[in-house]
């Protein structure tokens, strides 16, 4: 957490949470990422089919293919086909993977798609080494980041996912600090998303997997890299949509002033705001 | 709304992808021979791995009444010339080609598109067959590989329209690889129209458009900057990274 600097607004408290760094990291990885979605689904559309295995093209089976046929969209999954008109396939008049909103750029461009989309890859490999190394130095991993044992058990977990479901969120105290299904989420992606974005990713260069191409092959070969590279941003979406969600409901001016500023507001323990009960936290659970 | 942001989107990233090209890709070359050292093998697979059906991609003959006669004559006649910064230029015909050492290599070819397929390929390293022209000079920093296929502009394919004839270029790292042969047999067979016969490249630690089908001439150049638009091959000159390997 850094050091907190507390002054006291009558009831209010104000903690300096995010340092700039941190928020820098944010914001940049918010631009990166979503640009990176962008040029990834054009490169995508080249060849809207994703395979399993060493080897794939269009005599093999696939495993998701996207594709028009007299002007309607076809998404197939497995064995099953969907009409998909509209949204994938085939948008705006034209036959094209995902629609030209999805993409970037929104016209069907593969060279320059490649080329921003490795450019942008270089950007968040060094944000992410930046934030690895201030986090840890800072101990954000370490204080904020790891989930405590107590934190794990079957029981706390169930109740912060009940209070989720209810949108009951921290206050006071308490809502200074990241919860189990935080702490979940946001470890899950700088530890687990982005890193297999970036590993699949160099599984599919040739250049990059002659040096190792034991990791390629522990992918299940370079399509189910290419496979495996498609869906991890899924769970990358996926999270986002999360995220914001929670950011909207959880009283989205002090998430986002947090963000920007690096200032995080909340009411001293002991003093609820409009008389209603307490809501349970989990603080007493921590150690 | 949305149509204008999409417009706006498209403008910035349309007028900067020049140079985001050349810094990326840039950056990205140097890691990969930084990591790779000089001999870091591509993977090789055994026969049970072969693609069932390999598809072509690309130029699948050459339209001419020329290379027509040629596929009816079996290649006899057909002679890739060696030339440019080498100490003795060559022109060697595909007996030459098979009667130097051979290399056998089951690979996979990974297109640019995003599909792979894997086959087995046979042909003498281009290390040695730039031996038979006396080896490089010491001003020769590239290898440019000319062929017989021109794709006429590809206009649908957006970037800059350079003559149509295809062509690619790579570094001498690339050109000395063991893994870098002049391919005259697939999966056993004598090399077909659709897969470049009578000899193609394989650069297996790059993407498939590097690896030049209907091979002519090999010249090494200290600079590519006179042929197409000075990219460095056909793709590059629309917009494609001159270096494939990712």
């Amino acid at each position: 957490m850094g050091q907190a600097d507390y002054r006291s607004a009558g009831a209010w408290r104000t903690a300096h949470r995010h340092p700039l760094v941190r928020r820098v990291n944010h914001w940049l990885n918010v631009v990166l990422v979503v640009m990176l979605i962008g040029t990834g689904l054009n490169i995508f559309g080249a060849h809207p089919a994703l395979y399993l295995g060493q080897y794939g093209s269009e005599f093999d089976q696939p495993v998701l293919s996207i594709y028009a046929v007299n002007g309607r969209g076809v998404t197939t999954i497995g064995s099953h086909h969907y009409d998909t008109t509209g949204l994938l396939g085939f948008s705006n008049g034209h036959s094209a993977a995902f629609p030209s909103w999805a993409t970037i750029p929104s016209y069907r461009d593969l060279a320059t798609a490649r080329n921003w989309h490795f450019a942008l890859a270089w950007l968040l490999i060094i944000n992410g080494l930046v934030f690895w190394v201030e986090s840890l130095r800072r101990r954000h991993i370490q204080r904020d980041l790891l989930p405590t044992r107590s934190e794990l058990s079957p029981r706390h977990v169930l109740r912060d996912i009940a209070d989720h479901a209810r949108l009951r969120f921290p206050e006071g105290e308490d809502s200074n600090r990241y919860h189990i299904l935080q702490k979940t989420a946001y470890l899950s992606v700088v530890a687990i998303l982005i890193p297999m974005m970036i590993v699949t990713g160099l599984s599919m260069s040739p250049g990059a997997s002659a040096v190792a191409p034991w990791i390629v092959d522990l992918l299940g070969g370079r399509q189910s890299a290419r496979t495996l590279h498609f869906i991890t941003m899924w769970a990358l979406i996926g999270f986002i949509i999360a995220h914001l969600a929670a950011v909207a409901l959880a009283g989205v001016g002090n998430q986002l002033r947090s963000m920007i500023t690096g200032r995080w507001r909340f009411r001293a323990d002991g003093a609820w705001a409009g008389g209603a009960p307490a809501p349970t936290t989990l603080a007493e659970d921590v150690r | 709304m949305a149509a204008l942001t999409l417009a706006g989107c498209d403008k910035v990233i349309d007028k900067n992808k020049d140079m985001l090209r050349s810094v990326g890709e840039s950056a990205t070359y140097r890691w990969q021979r930084l990591i790779q050292g000089r001999d870091a093998l591509a993977r090789e697979f055994s026969a049970a791995d072969i693609s069932p059906r390999f598809k072509s991609n690309g130029s699948h003959t050459v339209a001419s009444d020329e290379y027509a006669r040629h596929v009816e004559e079996g290649f006899v006649n057909w002679r890739i010339a060696v030339d440019g910064l080498v100490r003795r230029p060559v022109s060697l015909s595909l007996a030459d080609l098979r009667a130097m050492p051979q290399r056998t290599q089951i690979t996979r070819h990974d297109c640019v598109e995003g599909w792979s397929a894997i086959a087995q390929w046979t042909g003498p390293q281009l290390g040695r067959v730039l031996q038979m022209a006396g080896g490089a000079l010491p001003t020769a920093r590239y290898v440019v590989f000319h062929c017989a296929d021109n794709l006429g502009g590809e206009p649908g394919k957006g970037g800059a329209q350079s003559p149509g004839q295809y062509y690619e270029s790579i570094d001498l790292i690339d050109a000395f690889h063991p893994q870098t042969i002049l391919a005259h047999s697939m999966n056993g067979q004598p090399l077909g129209p659709p897969h470049g016969a009578p000899v193609r490249m394989r650069i297996e630690r790059q993407l498939g458009y590097k690896q030049a089908k209907y091979l002519e001439r090999i010249e090494l150049v200290d600079s590519f900057g006179r042929y197409g638009m000075g990219r460095g091959g056909y793709w590059e000159d629309r917009g494609y990274e001159w270096y494939a390997g990712i």
